[in-house]
């Protein structure tokens, strides 16, 4: 049995993706934490291989390679708690996002009430929306237990009903997915989240108890008209996202036993992350986390006591990829693609990809779609995320994105390009911030593994993110302009700590790059042009104290939205003047 | 490193299960011979149904409608059959709308099954069934060449390989089939145009094995209704070289397409099995090997997508690739004597 994580525990967390699982070893030196050493290997959930344990153990054994520390037994058994001779650690943590995306229905009450919170609720984990269902639905009971017969869903939730409100009409959603429940084979029964007015729950358990998979209740989502509360409802989708999955994949009971029976959706151990940075960290701004993977492209703000966690398998970058031209075109997504390539090609690749999920470019061609399909991909999951932030929190321009502090960034397709610009650029693309940021990339994907284990360990995810073991691309200044091309947007200049300085014309368009290393600090004083906003409020100059990091001090002149050329030729070459800017 | 293997080999034993979505019956005894389009099962289920409030029309309450209803689960109904009457002056009466089975009543309602959905499942493969799963399906075991693909449009069917392809990369082009090929499974190379698949529809061929296919094409390909199989991909690969040469030197024998959908989560693949007489049993193929050098590899991406080579070398750590990756890589010597460094997670061992 695991032993719990407490303060001065070893501790392994390791996360199951749909391509990659890592795993990665935090122990205590010099009376803090941090980050030993890290191993990946390809992910084991699909066939052939058909059991995640197998990916775990041999990225352990990567692991063991790697530090000299014996993890697991001759019979492959992880060691816990750790031994006098040094081998094991004291515990384990895990995070999961292999899988195909939960197929749920959403049924509420009313559309622009309860049944759009349930539908919010879904979108907090891995989850395909195959069926929605409210009071203004307009098919009989008897077409809606064939629709449930016919999409045959992993997870209903149900939500409705105020709390002491309506009981009727819940009772009259609850039916359908009773009978339907009823005549599905044993194996085949969803699992149901109820969701909704709290003192149904003995109702529901009475109707809906003996013929679901599972039967869930958590407090009412949309407990009075005015108010959401998604919160808790996550929490036991969690659970209910790892009891289908216990089902669907081989071997995770193995990592559930090792993890004391808890193993978090990576996209919630993410979410509470963030929700816990944003607490500790509390500022004037929000901070931001960005994941894209092969199953998800996952967006994480936290905005003080308020977060909101949007996950969009349609955005992953796996075997959804040809999902993702429901969303957008080949021509939208070869706008961000500095060679010329047809977009006939784009659908091979689009196509070819998504048998092999797991392959990586291993051409510069290859690896110019890839980045521009993760840029427009990327780009579509913050827009969607955008739409749920709180009305609350103010915009420098209407459509475009709060300011955060910091952009948190992780997942293979950011986490492991060639260059630190070229992370850099894509995620200035993809993500258009505005005003001032530091960004940060999560090399070794920790915020979720953190996040799993901050739930017993605290302290270890600030000392874990404190030390450097995630890396700062810089601090970025991304000017709101609608500035003409090569026109003065703002001027800036950055006293080192030396006191020599560098001063550049920002130009609409252009990128400017102040060198400033990671762990430096300088002094950065902006002057906007007219009408330009750049951090401080429209049109006003300020100075501020900045750090450094692989990228120094950016400003981006190139406006908010992002507008690239129409003319095919010179977008291009904009796209090649940007990249080389940032180093190639 | 953990290596999938593509299954191309020459002559191996084969074991499929086939089992229904849902149960039913199994028709297929074990140690039965059956052929591809063989039911080894069936099942049914009801297309749709029909929920009858009857306490709501009779304005009852669900107990007192529960009395009234003359029906239980299980009874069959015919159309018009009365359901429940409320007595009285003018008696109200709830008939069944349509012919159907009660599949539960209570609560004041009656909820029909209405219509008849029907599932044969077909043997896929020809051989014998060495297991039966009660309700569900059989295990079906045959010896001979298995060539995996990576796409299938969901069907099956036998017929006499013949070879369209002369090379490779040959694209096959709807003037190449004529009525000679009626009832052929055809090897052609890539595919580009709709037409193509429509005139293989007409004549009607019993199926298609491609190297790849236009991604513009799919819906259409899945519209067929005889089996099509992608060996290498969607776009304009060659067939991969190993594929190639098993399939065209078993021209004229019988192959059975299974162009069953690819399924990550349960391992089914589309596949082309030729069956073929053997003296002892073989061992079934790996689904799993390890890297090593010697071993034959087939390359998924580009450099040389869709191309066969041996590892000639495993490099010790990460490797930095053209694209400016880094990754565990080997060098791949390709049979045109060329070497490519290729990232490991982009290759599958062939066997």
């Amino acid at each position: 049995m695991p032993a719990s994580l407490v303060q001065g525990d070893s501790v392994l967390a390791v996360n199951i993706g749909a391509a990659t699982t890592r795993a990665v070893l935090f122990d205590v030196v010099e009376g803090e934490y941090r980050l030993l050493a890290s191993a990946s290997t390809p992910s084991t959930a699909e066939a052939p291989f058909l059991d995640v344990s197998e990916g775990v153990r041999h990225a352990l054994h990567e692991l063991q390679t790697v530090t000299g520390r014996t993890l697991l037994t001759a019979d492959r058994q992880l060691i816990t708690p750790s031994q006098p001779d040094g081998s094991g650690v004291d515990a384990f943590v895990s995070t999961l996002s292999a899988g195909p995306a939960l197929k749920t229905a959403v049924v509420g009450l009313l559309e622009e009430v309860s049944l759009e919170s349930a539908l919010r609720l879904a979108e907090m984990t891995y989850t395909r929306v195959v069926d929605t269902a409210g009071l203004n639905n307009h098919r009989r009971a008897d077409q809606q237990i064939d629709t449930i017969l016919r999409l045959q869903p992993d997870v209903v939730i149900i939500s409705g009903g105020m709390d002491g409100g309506a009981s009727r009409s819940v009772h009259k959603m609850l039916e359908p997915v009773g009978l339907a429940s009823y005549l599905l084979p044993p194996e085949k029964r969803p699992t149901v989240l109820f969701t909704g007015n709290q003192k149904l729950d003995d109702e529901v358990k009475g109707l809906l108890g003996n013929v679901t998979s599972s039967l869930h209740f958590s407090p009412n989502v949309r407990p009075s008209l005015e108010t959401e509360d998604l919160e808790p409802a996550s929490r036991e989708l969690a659970q209910i996202y790892l009891g289908v999955r216990q089902r669907q994949l081989k071997g995770l009971d193995v990592i559930a036993s090792w993890s004391n029976g808890v193993v978090l959706p990576t996209a919630y151990a993410e979410g509470r992350m963030v929700r816990f940075l944003s607490q500790i960290y509390a500022g004037s701004k929000g901070l931001l986390s960005v994941d894209i993977g092969a199953s998800a492209a996952v967006i994480a703000a936290g905005f003080g006591k308020q977060s909101r966690l949007g996950v969009y398998p349609q955005f992953g970058l796996g075997e959804n990829l040809p999902a993702l031209l429901q969303y957008t075109t080949l021509e939208d997504i070869l706008r961000w693609c500095s060679l010329d390539i047809s977009s006939g090609v784009l659908r091979d690749y689009i196509y070819q990809k998504a048998l092999y999920p797991a392959s990586i470019p291993a051409t510069k061609e290859d690896q110019a779609i890839a980045q521009a399909v993760t840029r427009q991909a990327l780009y579509l999951a913050v827009q969607t995320a955008k739409r749920n932030f709180p009305r609350s929190v103010r915009v420098p321009r209407p459509g475009l994105l709060p300011s955060f502090e910091p952009i948190l960034a992780g997942g293979g397709a950011l986490g492991d390009a060639p260059t630190a610009g070229q992370s850099l650029l894509l995620l200035l693309d993809a993500i258009q911030p505005t005003g001032l940021t530091t960004l940060i990339l999560d090399k070794n994907d920790l915020l979720p593994l953190l996040g799993a284990a901050a739930a017993r360990n605290s302290i270890m995810p600030v000392q874990v993110l404190e030390s450097g073991a995630f890396q700062s691309l810089g601090t970025v200044v991304s000017v709101v302009a609608s500035a003409s091309y090569g026109s003065l947007v703002a001027r800036a200049r950055l006293t080192y700590e030396d006191g020599h300085e560098a001063q550049a014309e920002i130009k609409g368009g252009s990128l400017e790059l102040f060198p400033l290393a990671d762990g430096q600090s300088a002094k950065l004083t902006l002057q906007p042009a007219r009408g330009a906003d750049v951090g401080f409020g429209q049109g006003r100059s300020g100075a501020v104290r900045v750090s450094g990091g692989a990228m120094g001090v950016v400003i981006d002149g190139r406006g908010r939205p992002l507008i690239l050329p129409d003319d095919p030729v010179r977008r291009r070459e904009l796209v090649k003047k940007w990249l080389w800017t940032v180093g190639g | 490193m953990l290596a999938p293997v593509h299954h191309i080999l020459p002559l191996t034993t084969i074991q499929r299960e086939r089992v229904l979505p849902t149960n039913g019956k199994v028709n297929a005894r074990l140690n039965q011979k059956v052929s591809p389009a063989d039911v080894v099962a069936e099942a049914s289920w009801a297309r749709e149904h029909v929920l009858l409030d009857v306490a709501g029309v009779l304005n009852l309450s669900p107990d007192a409608a529960d009395k009234l209803i003359r029906c239980k689960v299980g009874d069959r109904i015919a159309a018009g059959a009365v359901i429940a009457t409320k007595p009285g002056i003018l008696p109200k009466i709830i008939k069944a709308p349509r012919e159907g089975r009660v599949a539960a009543a209570g609560g004041g309602e009656v909820l029909m099954e209405v219509g008849e959905s029907r599932m044969e499942l077909r043997a896929g493969i020809p051989g014998s069934v060495v297991q039966v799963i009660p309700d569900r399906g059989v295990v079906i075991q045959t010896a001979g060449a298995l060539v995996q693909g990576v796409w299938g449009n969901g069907r099956v069917d036998t017929g006499i390989l013949t070879n369209l392809a002369e090379q490779p990369d040959s694209v096959l082009t709807a003037g190449r089939l004529d009525v000679s090929l009626r009832g052929s499974v055809i090897i052609a190379g890539q595919c580009k145009e709709s037409d193509t698949l429509q005139a293989a529809a007409e004549l009607p061929v019993r199926g298609l094995i491609l190297a790849s296919l236009f991604p513009s094409l799919l819906p259409v390909a899945r519209e067929m209704r005889y089996p099509i199989v992608l060996t290498d991909g969607f776009g304009s690969f060659p067939m991969n070289s190993a594929a190639y040469r098993l399939l065209t030197t078993n021209v004229k024998r019988e192959a059975t397409l299974n162009a069953e959908m690819f399924d990550r989560y349960n391992g089914a693949r589309p596949e082309i099995i030729i069956p073929l007489p053997v003296s002892s049993e073989l061992p079934p193929p790996q689904d799993a090997a390890t890297f090593a050098a010697g071993l034959t590899v087939r390359l998924r991406r580009p450099p040389a997508a869709g191309m066969i080579g041996t590892i000639a070398a495993l490099h010790p750590g990460l490797s930095t690739l053209p694209s400016g990756l880094r990754a565990p890589a080997a060098d791949i010597k390709l049979e045109n004597g060329e070497q490519v460094l290729v990232p490991l997670i982009n290759l599958e061992v062939v066997g």
